[in-house]
């Protein structure tokens, strides 16, 4: 198996309250050094509640947003720099609003034909029989490529967003909370044209989500994130049915499921990112943290077989 | 572009406006065709001739000029100048608004304390000091009108260039390898153009009085050539005993600026889609209702909603948004109403207290009966006194419900004196107990934050303590949970079934989660198209459900522990309710849809379990 995404260390400190000159007056810390694999043709999925740094990690992974630290490789070749035209041949990002990431004043094969004409010097009949191509694999009828964004439903929206994406010719699809902002029988049929698309054009994903039932349908792997640290990899078939981090437990039994009696609502929150604490970030809300969770922050290590967590007391049942 | 003319001519003033300032504009291209004579042709023997003088409309001037003619063709320089000041105005400053907006950080900075330091000097010094550098001239006039308006573009357009830099479609265009200068051009650009145009409309007129004014103190146009602000300039010494030298040029002042003025709030209103969406219209306090006759109640329970019917009516078009509902909630229960975006949910819950905006909605038909009473059509001071006392909404969003600039402790007092005369104090302290109530930690000091220091977890208990505070009946939550994380929505849905529980609250419960149904609510209602499609208690539609639509949407749900699976999908989209097909409304994505599926009133059947369909799922 060759890997198609590496990162290691990858980190990313935001400074708050710049001033003109001198040193900002304090950092955040929105992703701590995320060493990740993601081998050719599986699919990582990604989940974390808001604020644990899964869109500053997809950000970065992308070339939008300049890591501080830490680097990244697609098939063994080092991306440094961030330039999103020379990650954009290799890796691309599909929206979570797919209304919003199409410019309302664009028709959609003008959308369409920009990664086609700057990434690829694609022109004239090449171009147009590409786009159709595109548009074919995607479901999407011609005729709406004369259209403008604000005549397509979330969902037909998102697959001219996906097919932007395609268009590019990339290795790795980023998915940011692609199904999020759809409705459930909407849902259903993105996630499964991403199943075709995958299986068609040989990708690789990185599924960013908040919905644990989705992560797990769709994904090989999954790293679980807490305040901008992996806490838990696994095989997704393991990860929330045995859990070895007790965040991830406890997400496992937030999650809503008919049938199961509303769980004993345990209180707390995220700590303040501006003071984080100085050992586990979740000690405070864990039920088995002890004095040294409180000290030390726990390393990502192998529990059993494949699974891996950040914790000094993790689960074994 | 027939939208935007429609628009423009339906506010009268700017229809005015665009006709005065149209006559002017005509009058002033074609005034060297016209039978005028010479401006500048002086005869000082017939100085100061009154006006209505045999071959002098408007009189002559201090030099036996001809007025009407240095009238015309000073306008004609006075607009052109005014025009181009605007032109350049606009289009420097917002080449400096989109640099700085897009850049960001330290290019923002610098230039925008540039443009505030230009902004600092008082606007008519800063242009007399540019004229005093350049030398008096029509043309240095107009660079220094035009400079010192760039820092008011620049900041507008600067603003809303923020506001586009940061949307989804710049990060793919940059993505999709474009680089700063096309994505400037192509994907910016085209969405400020709207905010330049508005901006130069309504400053156009105020850039034609500043010409005016330099010329007027002899720093724009040069004797003897004539524009608006030299007339007056060179009427001034004869202001007692010539008044029309002055009154002529003044008045052609006063309506172009003026029409210009109406023309451009007019074009400002017609171009800003948050106008244009009816925001001028100030919505009533009630929803509008247009009823017939009040449907007979079909039975008992706390409230009542007999086939209840609200529309939206936009233009020629009218949406069904809530088609005949009939629901029923008993004291002390917790119904589930479910359904996917525009299914008509949550319109179905405003309109109970009348709370649908309107215009565009309207009550058509039905009834909401709070204990018997008939909500619809009720007096607004009777709606007012059962909202928050009786029936209470909780909204999905808290931080768009909640004041920003209020402590939420104030916010609370204030919600509990609206229907209680009690002293402030004594308000106080059940505010507190209210946030305790809803296990806020630390309630005394969290009364006195701002709803931003709060998470969203926070927020949404306080959300919750607000509609507890006059200790409602019924509370409605329309989606309460859904933009909250998962552990976090854990919480707030064992908070509200405690507060049930304990004190028998009955609950409209709002969602398009199944799961959240299913751990919460006693009785669902799925609703499809504006209709309801099937009810019943919720183990029971949950385990069967009977009606397509609903079987298939449950198959939808990925449940966790399943594994990594293909996920059933229902094809199509749902129906727009402006046009809703004939028969079942989901019979174009039902696969056992037949002709009889597609014609007539399809009703809903059953007694305690009812359903929608002609031909429903059979038990398994």
């Amino acid at each position: 198996m060759t890997i198609a995404l590496k990162t290691t260390d990858l980190a990313r400190t935001f400074d708050i309250g710049k001033r003109l000159i001198g040193p900002p007056r304090a950092q955040v810390h929105a992703v701590h050094p995320v060493s990740l694999e993601v081998r050719q043709g599986e699919t990582l999925g990604i989940v974390g509640e808001s604020g644990c740094g899964k869109s500053t990690l997809a950000r970065m992974l992308v070339g939008l947003l300049p890591p501080t630290s830490g680097t990244i490789e697609i098939e063994g070749r080092a991306l440094d720099r961030a330039d999103p035209a020379a990650f954009g041949r290799l890796i691309q990002y599909v929206f979570q609003d797919p209304v919003s990431s199409l410019n309302p004043r664009k028709t959609i094969r003008q959308i369409m034909e920009v990664p086609l004409r700057l990434l690829h010097g694609m022109r004239g009949k090449a171009l147009d029989d590409r786009i159709a191509e595109l548009f074919d694999a995607v479901n999407l009828r011609p005729e709406f490529l004369s259209r403008y964004p604000h005549e397509f439903s979330g969902g037909q929206a998102q697959r001219i967003g996906i097919a932007r994406a395609l268009a590019a010719s990339p290795r790795i699809l980023i998915l940011d909370e692609p199904v999020s902002a759809l409705d459930v029988s909407v849902q259903a049929q993105v996630l499964n044209l991403l199943a075709d698309l995958k299986a068609e054009f040989n990708l690789t994903y990185l599924f960013i989500s908040h919905d644990l039932a989705v992560v797990e349908a769709v994904s090989d792997r999954i790293a679980v994130l807490y305040f901008g640290s992996v806490v838990e990899t696994g095989p997704a078939e393991k990860v929330f049915a045995a859990p070895r981090h007790p965040y991830t437990k406890l997400l496992a039994d937030s999650a809503p499921v008919v049938g199961r009696p509303l769980g004993g609502a345990q209180s707390g929150e995220l700590p303040d990112p501006l003071n984080p604490p100085p050992g586990c970030a979740f000690a405070g809300r864990c039920p088995r943290a002890s004095d040294r969770c409180r000290a030390e922050v726990p390393q990502l290590r192998a529990i059993e077989g494949d699974q891996f967590a950040a914790c000094h007391h993790p689960r074994d049942d | 572009m027939s939208l935007f003319l429609r628009l423009l001519f339906r506010n009268k003033l700017a229809g005015f406006g665009a006709v005065v300032l149209g006559i002017i504009v005509v009058l002033a291209l074609l005034t060297p065709i016209l039978p005028l004579h010479p401006p500048n042709e002086t005869n000082t023997a017939n100085r100061f001739l009154r006006p209505l003088s045999e071959g002098h409309l408007l009189g002559t001037d201090h030099l036996g000029r001809d007025l009407l003619s240095r009238l015309m063709w000073g306008t004609r320089l006075s607009l052109a100048v005014g025009f181009a000041a605007a032109l350049v105005a606009g289009l420097l400053g917002a080449a400096i608004g989109v640099m700085a907006g897009y850049f960001g950080g330290r290019t923002d900075n610098v230039t925008m304390r540039g443009i505030d330091m230009l902004m600092a000097f008082p606007y008519i010094l800063l242009a007399l000091a540019i004229v005093a550098v350049l030398g008096p001239g029509l043309l240095n006039a107009l660079i220094a009108v035009a400079v010192v308006n760039i820092p008011f573009f620049a900041r507008n357009i600067r603003g809303v260039t923020v506001g586009i830099a940061h949307r989804e479609f710049i990060d793919a265009a940059k993505l999709a390898g474009m680089g700063h200068t096309r994505i400037l051009l192509t994907e910016v650009v085209p969405n400020i153009v709207p905010v330049v145009v508005i901006a130069m409309s309504t400053t156009i007129g105020w850039m034609i009085l500043e010409t005016a004014g330099l010329s007027f103190l002899g720093l724009g146009s040069q004797p003897p050539q004539a524009d608006l602000g030299s007339m007056l300039g060179e009427a001034r010494s004869a202001l007692i005993t010539a008044p029309h030298t002055s009154i002529v040029p003044g008045v052609m002042i006063l309506l172009i600026v003026m029409s210009v003025n109406l023309l451009g709030d007019g074009i400002r209103d017609a171009l800003d889609p948050r106008l244009r969406s009816g925001a001028l219209s100030r919505p009533m306090a009630t929803t509008r209702v247009e009823r017939t006759e009040a449907t007979a109640p079909k039975g008992e329970g706390l409230l009542r909603i007999d086939d209840l019917e609200t529309q939206f009516h936009v233009g020629p078009r009218i949406y069904k948004a809530v088609n005949k509902v009939s629901l029923d909630l008993k004291p002390g229960e917790c119904l589930g109403l479910i359904g996917e975006s525009g299914s008509g949910k949550s319109v179905t819950a405003l309109s109970v207290m009348g709370l649908v905006a309107s215009p565009p909605g309207v009550i058509t038909g039905g009834a909401v009966r709070l204990e018997g009473q008939d909500l619809i059509g009720a007096p607004y001071e009777l709606l007012r006194s059962l909202r928050g006392r009786k029936v209470a909404y909780i909204f999905q969003d808290p931080l768009s419900t909640l004041h920003p600039l209020y402590r939420i402790g104030d916010q609370l007092i204030e919600a509990i004196r609206v229907h209680e005369p009690v002293s402030h104090a004594e308000a106080h302290k059940r505010a507190v107990k209210l946030l305790e109530d809803v296990r806020i930690p630390n309630a005394q000091a969290r009364a006195r934050a701002y709803p931003h220091e709060l998470s969203g977890g926070m927020r949404q208990r306080v959300g919750i303590a607000m509609a507890m505070a006059n200790d409602p009946d019924i509370i409605i939550a329309d989606e309460p949970t859904t933009a909250l994380d998962v552990t976090v929505q854990a919480q707030i849905l064992a908070l509200l079934d405690d507060l049930r529980r304990s004190r028998g609250l009955a609950i409209l419960f709002i969602t398009h989660d199944f799961g959240v149904v299913g751990q919460l609510c006693d009785r669902v209602a799925v609703m499809y198209g504006g209709r309801i499609v099937e009810t019943g208690p919720t183990p029971e539609v949950l385990a069967a459900p009977a009606h397509p639509y609903t079987k298939r949407l449950i198959a939808c749900v990925p449940e966790l522990g399943g594994g990594r699976r293909v996920l059933a999908a229902i094809p199509g989209l749902p129906p727009a309710v402006d046009k809703l097909p004939e028969g079942c409304a989901f019979a174009p994505r039902c696969d056992k849809a037949q002709a009889a599926c597609r014609q007539g009133e399809i009703r809903l059947t059953g007694t305690a379990r009812e359903v929608r369909c002609l031909y429903p799922e059979r038990a398994t």
